[in-house]
């Protein structure tokens, strides 16, 4: 075990967090809530996330548990319809959108490009607000007695035939909308402005190129989200005849427009991820990430392919044969550069020098959740089989293959990775990579049912379902199960290592970014002195020799 | 299908046994399954190569065996092979299943047409013949079968698992999907569309039965009034003869005949007369004015079901004549055979 680490600490008899640090710079509430400081609004964010990942993971859990018999006797179909929407628009919205971008991201990328803050801080603020006000709207939808149209708000379920809080819901999604726009825009301005000297675009870490791509999509795909919601909003208070057909609208244009948003948010959701892996997988080999600038130009070859292939939701909806030719040809082109990514990761790891901490055990559990989550995804895409599986438990399984077991496991990777820099201490190694095991087979359990369920034929959002799917019904709430308790674990333990947790010293991964050459935590300024980038990103023999001459780089 | 029928019946018995396939009921399933394990294949290969290199790798370059790691910048010759070679399969699954696709959307022209009407929360199917039913379809083995899918009030979706077919029911516009049954015996008929409180109830059965039982079931379950009757009574109910006449006089363009036939508008614009088309020409007239005659027809919008758009519009196929417009008017006698399914011909014009 040994000699298997990487991990460099500084003496913990006498070491200590520094003093000065820009949790400590200043005190009281009031400091934080009006805050403009990037690593801060980080804080808040990852605080309210984390509180909406678990909002939207009990609503998991009762479903879970409603599915474990056929009936539909825990709950009244109703409610069951109002959990699935919960759970669906609360960790879309309020979880996956913002995970990595506004918690890993906002504290990352202007450290990472050597800035002293995002180029808008006051805005950042601001969309931290707009989230909790769309948050907040979130809750009173559900507390006021929920809202029952599903995350996907369809047309004319939504606008005529739903009497439940559907504008309060609406109105929600609008405003953290807007949130993810300031994000985006903030991340774009920001690295195209205030990189440091000498960190041009192909010496920045891949963790901004694929914030950067997500960005993109963020600032461009977001207002047609908002647009869709506010024609929901007129036909459904004024009557305005926009999608209802007896009033001349057109019943599949809302899904055009909605998908025109929602399939981009999926790389919204994944590409700040994707990001994460390669940090993480080139830091625990030791080794420049294989093919840079292809990793990098697949970030924005995502971004670009994932605007138009959007009606590959709708194939079975009557669109033309001929468009639906367009858009799945498209949907494999879109396939293409998250599978250069996974080999360009794989071959990373060779000729490295490899070690196997938490955040690189997330990394492996990534790599082969989402390798099955894409493929699967090329069920979907292809025109005959997405008829049958579409609409069923098997892309059901398929997008929590990719959201949950590649996302998810990237963030918490992440959070891993850079929580010793975030707050100055180690988590607990050997209960955290229990936590990754346990997510991770928790997961499969949980998911593996639902593909062949799909092929059955099981239809989604079924509140109550013919007896013989029950087995793997059970299967899958056994896992739901496990899963739960693999994420409860290390907000547990991380809460612990607050106080507790070793001190983890500037560099304990030993890893070449910006941010592990100053301390942990960072000052508020970040750097006392603007850095010079004289090298490439990855460079593990320019580490090596700063640490040999003993050169204090910068901070 | 590459592998021989025997293998492959055995093969498919074995995973449906094993509750991992629905069964094989009508002709595409077999094609759907062959698809689907071609998928599988393409990721399982795909999984298992990425899991060898990780944990190949993982092992082999672990920090005990490899302390110092070599940096490497990249090989544009393998990042070229993995952009190519799965860029290949992809694009062989892409047209393997564009083929299925058509295939399952394109109905054969001899197909037999039955309506189906998607509502809060039931199926409702109309049979040419005039049999109605609630959750329930009656098919014939070895007939192709063509569905006019549509929803009277949100989006549906018509589902049957195992003849893997699956179209939505949209509101305002008729869908079409095809199969033809294999298997006698009752089958899941799912609505996959979220379409509100009792979605999950919105399930029904398909009985196939032998050709022979379905003819049984059909006279058992006659209304007396065949689809094409129902519409010609409301056609006359409504007034629509008072114009559509078929008279030379007439204020209205005659209507038989017409469907199946290109209709040049006042706007110049050509039209095939469809389903799709009649329905939106009672609906939306002002839209569909037929060149030559005066935009006078009024909107029947919110006066007619759609089972009585579905009535009208397989009057309006029937219609042949102008025969049969004068007997409308002279008779309200219904007591003669329900029409039978309907035959060639008639069902040619019916694609989307």
């Amino acid at each position: 075990m040994s000699a298997a680490t990487i991990v460099t600490l500084p003496d913990q008899a006498t070491a200590t967090v520094p003093k000065k640090n820009y949790i400590t710079s200043e005190h009281g509430l009031l400091s934080w809530l009006l805050t403009a400081d990037h690593k801060r609004i980080a804080m808040l964010y990852m605080i309210s996330i984390t509180f909406f990942f678990f909002i939207g993971g009990a609503f998991a859990g009762l479903i879970r548990l409603e599915l474990l018999t056929p009936q539909s006797d825990l709950v009244a179909a109703d409610t069951y319809n109002k959990f699935f929407t919960m759970h669906g628009i609360v960790m879309v919205f309020l979880f996956l959108v913002p995970s990595v971008p506004a918690t890993l991201g906002n504290f990352l990328i202007p450290i990472m490009i050597g800035a002293k803050d995002l180029a808008f801080p006051k805005i950042n603020l601001l969309s931290w607000y707009l989230y909790m006000i769309g948050g907040t709207l979130t809750l009173s939808a559900l507390v006021l007695g929920g809202v029952d149209t599903g995350w996907t708000f369809t047309t004319p379920l939504s606008t005529h035939y739903l009497n439940t809080h559907v504008i309060t819901a609406a109105l929600a999604i609008f405003i953290a909308g807007f949130s993810s726009i300031f994000t985006g825009l903030n991340f774009i301005v920001t690295l195209h402005r205030m990189r440091c000297p000498g960190m041009t675009w192909f010496r920045m870490p891949l963790f901004c190129w694929s914030n950067y791509a997500a960005s993109l999509l963020m600032v461009l795909g977001t207002p047609v989200l908002a647009i869709a919601i506010v024609l929901v909003f007129l036909e459904r208070v004024f009557g305005v005849g926009v999608f209802d057909p007896a009033k001349g609208g057109d019943p599949l244009l809302f899904q055009h427009l909605f998908w025109f948003y929602s399939h981009p948010a999926v790389y919204i959701m994944i590409l700040p991820g994707m990001g994460v892996i390669s940090e993480v997988i080139s830091t625990f080999s030791r080794k420049r990430v294989f093919g840079y600038t292809a990793v990098a130009f697949s970030s924005v070859a995502i971004a670009l392919f994932g605007f138009f292939v959007w009606e590959h939701h709708m194939f079975i909806m009557g669109v033309s044969n001929y468009s639906a030719l367009v858009f799945s040809l498209l949907t494999m082109l879109v396939a293409v550069p998250s599978a250069i990514k996974i080999f360009n990761w794989a071959f990373t790891l060779q000729k490295g020098s490899i070690t196997f901490e938490t955040p690189m055990l997330y990394a492996f559990g990534f790599m082969g959740l989402f390798t099955i989550g894409g493929l699967t995804g090329v069920f979907l895409g292809v025109l005959g089989m997405d008829i049958h599986l579409t609409e069923t438990y098997f892309i059901v399984a398929h997008f929590h293959f990719v959201m949950v077991g590649g996302m998810l496991m990237a963030f918490l990777s992440g959070v891993h990775f850079w929580w010793p820099k975030m707050t100055g201490r180690m988590y607990p190694e050997s209960l955290s990579k229990l936590a990754a095991v346990v997510t991770f087979i928790g997961f499969i359990l949980t998911f593996m049912p639902q593909f062949i369920l799909g092929y059955l034929g099981m239809p989604r959002r079924y509140a109550a379902y013919p007896p013989e799917f029950q087995v793997l019904n059970v299967f899958s709430t056994a896992g739901a199960t496990i899963l739960g308790v693999g994420y409860m674990l290390p907000m547990l333990y991380l809460a612990w290592s607050l106080k507790y947790g070793a001190v983890a010293g500037n560099n304990p991964w030993q890893a070449t970014g910006l941010e592990w050459q100053i301390q942990s935590p960072p000052l508020t300024e970040n750097f006392v002195e603007t850095p010079i980038m004289d090298h490439e990103a990855y460079d593990y023999e320019w580490l090596e020799k700063q640490q040999t001459e003993g050169a204090k780089y910068i901070g | 299908m590459g592998i021989s029928p025997v293998l492959w019946q055995f093969l498919v018995k074995w995973l449906h046994n094993a509750a991992l396939f629905p069964s094989e009921a009508s002709t595409i399933s077999p094609w759907m399954d062959a698809f689907y394990l071609f998928l599988i294949a393409m990721t399982v290969v795909g999984l298992v190569l990425v899991g060898a290199l990780v944990f190949g790798f993982a092992i082999r370059y672990r920090k005990e065996r490899n302390p110092v790691a070599t940096q490497v910048e990249g090989s544009t010759l393998l990042e070229a092979t993995w952009t190519i070679i799965p860029l290949a399969i992809f694009l062989m699954a892409f047209v393997w299943g564009a083929l299925l696709y058509y295939r399952i959307y394109t109905p054969p022209p001899n197909s037999m047409n039955i309506y189906v009407v998607g509502k809060q929360w039931m199926w409702k199917s109309e049979h040419p013949g005039g049999q109605h039913e609630i959750n329930a379809l009656h098919v014939p083995t070895g007939t192709p079968v063509q569905l006019t899918i549509i929803s009277q009030d949100v989006f549906h979706s018509f589902s049957i698992p195992d003849f893997r077919v699956k179209r939505e029911a949209i509101p305002g516009r008729y869908t079409t999907v095809w199969f033809e049954a294999t298997q006698p015996g009752t089958y899941h008929l799912f609505c996959t569309q979220y379409c509100g409180t009792q979605h999950s109830g919105m399930i029904g059965e398909v009985t196939v039965l032998s050709p022979t039982d379905y003819q049984k079931w059909l006279q058992q379950s006659d209304s007396g009034m065949s689809l094409a009757q129902n519409g010609e009574r409301l056609f006359a109910s409504m007034g629509c003869n008072a114009c559509h006449s078929g008279t030379a006089a007439a204020r209205g363009p005659n209507l038989a005949g017409v469907y199946g036939s290109k209709l040049t508008l006042t706007d110049g614009s050509q039209v095939l007369v469809n389903d799709a088309y009649i329905r939106d020409a009672i609906l939306n007239p002002s839209q569909h004015v037929t060149a030559g005659f005066a935009p006078i027809m009024p909107t029947y919008k919110g006066q007619i079901s759609e089972e009585g758009l579905i009535d009208l519009v397989e009057f309006i196929k029937n219609l042949q004549t102008n025969y049969r417009v004068q007997q409308t008017q002279m008779t309200s006698d219904s007591d003669q055979a329900a029409q039978p399914t309907p035959t060639a011909g008639q069902s040619e014009a019916v694609k989307p």
